[in-house]
């Protein structure tokens, strides 16, 4: 049991809050992850990186249920969570956000968010005061009414998130949320992250290509490539890693610094 | 080359880009910013015909071009690689490529472009046989752009192309717009990499709520008080 093997592994006592034990899932013939083990601890900042392609969003489905392992174990909050439906590690407090925003068009703004906030209430009312408590934490209670294919990509995504929050996470993960954002945006979403992680107390596990969110608000980064875990550290480690840089960031990144 | 004179655009009767003009000339590398919802895309789309001003014109080699249809705007030789990449996933990538070209009715042009393409990304000479849908976000972004270029375009429009790639490719891809504007092709540019695309860019325009509120070469704009404050963060 992938329960008992977390526990000998940090020494008896501590579980960590995620541990994915050993996780591969294959794609017909391509290795998506291999082998992936690695811990998450309450109340952290984790960033996610690696290549496009690499297994990023293949790992974060598996975790969350989308796809199911084909070996390996996911133990959240001291439970073997492997192989769970979604709304199912949803209502053991995972909430994620999708790259392409999976939003219903037909529906507000509001309505989206309240879908969320259905995860723990069944009243339309509290949904609805919910989801406005979530909308005016972000600051977009201004576009509640808003049909969701009247906004920019980049505030679909927000909504995604807002959505995310509603369902009250423990463990918020998020696919790319500073995608598309200009610099100052991204301050602003880099803010926003730590609030939602000092004030909301959720740990955070966040894949993101860009550099000015993801090296700014993580504790700790762990890079994917080939769907292997290829490197694990603190973002002033990473940066001067040479197989991150050859993989990921570039010569001219690593000569900016 | 490009004259847009003072268009509005409007979305269900609300106006979205509020008197708005801009000029490229050939051969020039032209960047537009703005924050999310300023109406760049819009703009794009709207040059490119797939909207059509409410208000205003858009000239292209002095003639006018927008009432025109967007197959039309395409055999003038204008085309839009929109931000959304837009690939056909069970087509190969030289399928993809070849419906680039679409317009093009001689055999020997098709195949020079195709070999342009190639050289430029040699990414997608590797997988020209592999289903579009199964490339990397990156290697897609190479495919859009190099459909974009199968008919010959006069003017080039890229609408985000280091969206979503990991910062490598950002360079790359970055590298490679820098590459057409120095073989001579004419280009319009919207970038969230705001830094970038005005050092690489002949000219911006900046804007803001479906409004030019500046513009200049770019290295002016990058000095700006509004550029650095607004965008840059700085």
């Amino acid at each position: 049991m992938g329960y008992y093997r977390a526990i000998q592994k940090e020494g008896c006592l501590i579980v960590p809050f995620l541990h994915v034990d050993n996780i591969t899932k294959d794609f017909g013939g391509l290795v998506a992850n291999n082998h992936i083990t690695f811990s998450i601890e309450e109340g952290e900042i984790v960033g996610l990186i690696g290549p496009n392609g690499a297994g990023k969003t293949t790992l974060f489905n598996c975790i969350v249920g989308y796809h199911k392992p084909d070996s390996g174990n996911v133990i959240f909050n001291g439970r073997d969570i492997t192989g769970l439906k979604p709304h199912e590690t949803n209502r053991a407090g995972i909430g994620r956000t999708f790259q392409i925003m999976k939003v219903t068009s037909g529906m507000t703004v509001l309505e989206n968010v309240m879908v969320g906030a259905f995860c723990r209430v069944d009243k339309r009312e509290e949904a609805r005061k919910e989801a406005v408590a979530v909308l005016e934490f972000m600051g977009i209670e201004n576009i509640k009414d808003f049909h969701m294919n009247e906004l920019p990509v980049a505030t679909q995504r927000k909504v995604g998130l807002a959505r995310a929050l509603a369902t009250k996470p423990v463990l918020l993960m998020l696919d790319e949320v500073a995608s598309g954002l200009n610099p100052k945006e991204i301050e602003e979403i880099v803010e926003l992250v730590r609030v939602i992680n000092t004030e909301k107390k959720i740990t955070l596990f966040i894949i993101e290509h860009i550099m000015e969110m993801v090296m700014k608000v993580s504790q700790r980064i762990i890079v994917l490539d080939y769907g292997e875990k290829i490197a694990e550290g603190s973002p002033n480690d990473i940066v001067k890693n040479e197989n991150v840089i050859k993989a990921y960031l570039g010569e001219k990144y690593a000569q900016s610094l | 080359m490009l004259r847009v004179s003072e268009i509005e655009v409007r979305y269900s009767g609300i106006p979205v880009i509020h008197n708005v003009s801009l000029e490229v000339n050939r051969g020039e590398l032209v960047t537009v910013v703005g924050s999310n919802g300023a109406g760049k895309s819009t703009l794009l789309k709207t040059i490119a015909g797939t909207l059509h001003p409410a208000k205003g014109t858009i000239s292209f080699e002095g003639e006018e071009i927008h009432h025109l249809s967007t197959p039309d705007i395409v055999r003038k030789g204008i085309t839009y690689v929109p931000e959304s990449r837009s690939i056909f996933g069970p087509l190969s990538v030289e399928e993809n490529l070849e419906l680039g070209a679409f317009i093009i009715k001689d055999e020997r042009v098709i195949k020079t472009n195709l070999e342009f393409v190639f050289t430029l990304f040699p990414r997608l000479a590797e997988r020209r046989k592999q289903a579009g849908g199964t490339l990397s976000g990156g290697e897609q972004q190479m495919l859009a752009i190099g459909r974009g270029l199968m008919s010959t375009p006069k003017l080039l429009m890229l609408d985000e192309p280091s969206l979503g790639l990991m910062p490598k490719l950002v360079d790359e891809m970055l590298s490679a717009v820098a590459q057409l504007r120095t073989m001579g092709k004419t280009i319009l540019l919207v970038e969230q990499n705001v830094r970038e695309s005005l050092e690489l860019a002949d000219r911006g325009y900046v804007l803001q709520t479906g409004r030019t509120i500046d513009h200049g070469t770019g290295k002016e704009l990058l000095n700006k008080d509004i550029i650095r404050k607004a965008f840059l963060g700085l």
